[in-house]
């Protein structure tokens, strides 16, 4: 007995030492160039463009086949984070990059990070679907959402949710740091600060689905997000007596809608062979049919690339 | 007290002439009671049981839709919301199979010193009491721990190696604790008989100890597996990634420098991030791993089972 | 100690160079890997410290205000504010519910299979326990989310499923068969001759239980309990998911609350690296640390209490 199970170990350590080694050769055949070595693009950042990125990276594949592509999202900071470390090749981002994190950039790795505007997006405001509310006015989202704010209940915007599922407003709001919260915070609420308490959800599509489940809620995310049905996206007016704006393609680009904005992706320094190829595809036609097709605005005809 | 007793069932012996006595309502109450204590804890065990059965089921019921061959060895498709996880569970893999050829050799290696090296002192202690905390330690610190070491000061960058780095370490305790609990099952008059005849401490852990522990150690690390399989913050943050395109079937998209996607992150992913998902299709991809983890648990456990029953001191 | 023969020699056979050289070499390992846990730990300690550090010295930061104010603003403009009590007043809430929710059952379980059941029905108890502790932590959180905060929502009426009742539930499931199997254990190992002894004065099983073997088995069962409390504190995933995410001092259950964990989850991948939040998110990990480091220990101690004895 003792001598099989003696060999059995040599069997198992041979066995493990032959993975390791093949695992190892997989790392180092690749780094060494072979013609089967795929060139890899790593995309990270914004939770609201994770989604586009994920389906151009699906589409490049088949545009490009030698080109991986791997996509992240974690949010607008982590991918500049990531950028500025050089870690990675492209930072999508649903903010502008600050002034310290360009410095920073510049100084750990020698490099300006080079902005492309690449789509728009529209924030819409969701309520349930019962909610009877159609529309808002920013300054009532602001006196919501806003540390000491006055509004808390439905009733103090003449709202009456049916079904007695409670007056509270239960406010669906995004961690802090993502590009959409520092977003909203800087056009709603005018870079005051959060009133606390709010459900800080992860994702755009966890805000949603809450807010589709909550009678009394209301939250903000995305158009691409939104699931007719379900939820109900508000027009906005920007100030009280304007009128209320849909949140749509045409209204995006020509500016009435008065909280959408850019979304734009960052590389170090100016991109050269795949990864120029790759942006410049992403902005052309074929990119920005797939960007409409996940909900979000498309460039103007005269933005794109050929 | 007159009452005459009754003797009790599990003592069995008497039972014949137990019906001699009269039970007084003294003992009927106490029957009572022993009846009903039985009762109340049966119930609490099978409190914990039935939650269980009734989540897995609802799981697997809901992620009908999507269980097929396809949904195996299909990559995401149309935006993640549909197609298959194929990507995920290969990097699942190849992240179980870095972080064992990392723990493995350390962890047993630690519990050989722990059970036939070290003398019962203090020094003794502080290690047990390390092990302990390693396992401990929540696993968002782990996180905190892989992304600083690992990512940043050893400069891995975010990778499959960090993230098995970070694993690694993680579940190290489980091979330790389980490869002493194997060591020391292994009778000391073995080790007595085989130094002896002359044998010195490593010949002696060579040619008897192991031999007759490898079972024991070979269920620790399967637990470790669907430990492995199953974390997600360590990974969140060191080497996985929300998406990367893979061919359906290809074996080796990762390299050990690149990130990947794991299943319990995609899980993640599908659940908070992806808007108009299918509804089956995170359930389909919770039943997976779901299913590694319980088989592999299932295999460990047989495996024990196994050597119980064929052990012979 | 090789007897020294006749001649002088050693009457044990030669080894080659190589084997004796390779032996102390392979025990030189033995020996590291031996002390690795230490190195872990302490490496654990020193690179989160490391990162956290210099936010200690910064002028921004006030360790009172750290721990005693419920504001979170990591990334205010105006007024930048890290306050954590909210996160330590939800993580004792969450964990606190879950472990009094998973105390009662895990005990009646863990006296059910030692004391109550055949052998066949332990095997397969256990069985189910050990399963049960397998279940990631990932997939608590996906259950949390999607199937129990629906139940919870529908049978409170609460306006948010997601709160600290429905992460307590699935704490509790997650905390259940840890508690239950140690505590089993610490019954076990309960003498039998205890048992003997109060069956032969004519007690009850119940008797047993509750006179005999719950007060011989209170240090075990205790550590039990410490090391749930641990897992609980420590979990990430699962209440990411299933605890509502919000930063407030809870006035109920029915509240959304955040944890420690969750916001070091949520909020890590946002900071931009080397930043203040960034440092202040690995101080809570520190924080963390800490809390489990004391709650380990503790129940280790706890145990040895009754080796002691």
């Amino acid at each position: 007995m003792t001598t099989t199970t003696i060999s059995n170990i040599r069997i198992l350590s041979g066995a493990a030492n032959c993975l390791i080694a093949s695992l190892l050769l997989a790392g180092c055949g690749g780094k060494g160039g072979g013609t089967a070595r795929k060139t890899t693009i790593q995309v990270k950042g914004s939770d609201t463009m994770v989604n586009v990125a994920q389906a151009w990276a699906e589409e490049y594949k088949k545009v490009s086949p030698g080109v991986a592509i791997e996509v992240s999202g974690g949010g607008s900071g982590v991918g500049i984070a990531a950028l500025t470390k050089g870690t990675i090749d492209i930072a999508t981002s649903s903010r502008n990059m600050k002034p310290e994190e360009i410095e920073t950039a510049k100084k750990n790795t020698g490099k300006e990070p080079k902005e492309f505007i690449i789509g728009y997006d529209a924030l819409g405001i969701y309520v349930h679907k019962d909610n009877p509310l159609t529309e808002i006015t920013a300054e009532q989202i602001a006196q919501i959402y806003m540390e000491g704010g006055k509004v808390t209940k439905w009733s103090d915007i003449g709202v009456t949710i049916p079904g007695g599922a409670g007056d509270e407003i239960v406010r669906v709001s995004r961690q802090s740091s993502s590009g959409t919260y520092e977003f909203f915070r800087e056009h709603i609420l005018n870079k005051k600060d959060f009133k606390l308490g709010s459900r800080d959800m992860n994702g755009s599509k966890e805000v949603v689905d809450l807010v589709a489940s909550t009678p009394t809620a209301i939250g903000y995310s995305g158009m691409g997000y939104n699931e007719p049905g379900k939820v109900k996206m508000l027009k906005v007016a920007s100030k009280p007596g304007q009128p209320a704006v849909e949140p749509s393609v045409a209204n995006t680009l020509d500016k009435s809608y008065p909280i959408a904005r850019s979304l734009q992706v960052y590389s170090l320094g100016e991109p050269t062979g795949e990864l120029k190829k790759y942006l410049e595809w992403s902005m052309s036609d074929a990119g920005q049919k797939i960007l409409e097709a996940c909900g979000y605005v498309p460039l103007p005809a005269a933005a794109r690339t050929k | 007290m007159n009452s005459p007793r009754i003797p009790s069932a599990t003592t069995g012996t008497e039972s014949g002439s137990a019906s001699r006595f009269t039970a007084t309502p003294f003992v009927r109450k106490k029957e009572r009671r022993e009846a009903a204590a039985k009762w109340i804890f049966f119930s609490m065990a099978a409190a914990m049981v039935l939650p269980l059965l009734w989540l897995v089921s609802y799981i697997v019921v809901r992620a009908m839709p999507s269980l097929s061959l396809d949904f195996l060895l299909d990559p995401p498709l149309r935006g993640m919301t549909e197609g298959g996880i194929w990507p995920a569970l290969v990097g699942t893999i190849y992240l179980i199979v870095v972080a064992l050829a990392i723990s493995t050799p350390i962890g047993v290696l630690a519990a050989i010193y722990l059970n036939e090296y070290a003398r019962e002192n203090w020094f003794h202690r502080v290690i047990s009491m390390a092990v302990i905390n390693l396992a401990g330690v929540p696993s968002i610190v782990h996180a905190l721990f892989g992304l600083g070491a690992f990512v940043y000061a050893a400069q891995f960058g975010y990778s499959v190696i960090s993230a098995a780095l970070t694993l690694a370490i993680m579940t190290m305790p489980v091979v330790i604790t389980s490869t002493r609990e194997a060591l020391a099952s292994v009778p000391r008059s073995f080790r007595e008989a085989c130094w002896n005849v002359g044998a010195t401490r490593w010949q002696t852990i060579k040619a008897v100890v192991l031999p007759n522990s490898v079972g024991g150690i070979l269920t620790g690390i399967i637990l470790e597996v669907s430990r492995t399989a199953g974390e997600t913050a360590p990974i969140m943050f060191t080497g996985a990634v929300f998406y990367k395109a893979v061919e359906r079937g290809d074996f080796f998209p990762y390299q050990l420098n690149d990130q990947c996607m794991a299943l319990s992150m995609h899980l993640f992913a599908l659940s908070t991030q992806v808007p108009g998902v299918k509804p089956s299709l995170p359930f389909a991809t919770a039943v997976i791993l779901l299913g590694v983890v319980l088989a592999v648990n299932a295999t460990s456990i047989t495996l024990r089972v196994w050597l119980r029953n064929r052990k012979k001191w | 100690m090789a007897l020294p023969s006749l001649t002088g020699k050693s009457l044990r056979p030669a080894r080659p160079l190589w084997a004796v050289c390779g032996e102390k070499m392979l025990e030189l390992l033995i020996r590291f890997c031996g002390v690795s846990a230490i190195i872990f730990v302490l490496a654990i300690f020193f690179f989160v410290f490391k990162e956290a550090a210099p936010v200690l010295w910064s002028k921004n930061f006030n360790l009172t205000q750290f721990l005693c104010s419920p504001e979170w603003y990591p990334t205010s403009v105006s007024n930048v504010r890290y306050g954590v009590l909210a996160l330590i007043v939800g993580t004792a809430c969450v964990s606190g519910l879950a472990v009094f929710l998973a105390v009662p059952f895990s005990l009646g379980a863990a006296v059910f299979i030692s004391e109550f059941c055949g052998p066949k029905l332990k095997e397969v108890l256990k069985i189910v326990i050990e399963l049960l502790a397998a279940i990631p932590s990932v997939v608590w959180g996906f259950i949390g989310l999607t199937v129990t905060s629906k139940i919870v929502q529908q049978m409170t009426g609460a306006p948010v499923g997601v709160n600290i009742l429905n992460g307590g539930i699935i704490l509790a499931l997650m905390c259940v068969p840890i508690i239950a199997s140690i505590s089993e254990d610490a019954l076990k190992a309960v003498p039998d001759t205890y048992r003997e002894a109060a069956l032969a004065l004519g007690a009850t099983r119940w008797q047993i239980v509750y006179r005999v073997l719950l007060p011989a088995a209170k240090n075990g069962l205790l550590a039990a309990v410490l090391l749930g409390v641990g897992r609980a504190v420590g979990e990430t995933m699962a209440v990411l998911m299933a605890t509502g995410h919000a930063v407030n001092i809870p006035h109920g259950i029915l509240d959304s609350v955040r944890t420690l964990t969750a916001n070091i989850a949520a909020e890590l991948g946002e900071a931009p690296a080397q930043s203040e939040h960034y440092r202040i998110l690995f101080l809570t990990g520190i924080l963390l640390f800490f809390i489990t480091f004391v709650i380990n220990v503790t129940a280790d101690f706890v145990v040895r209490g009754i080796r002691q004895k």
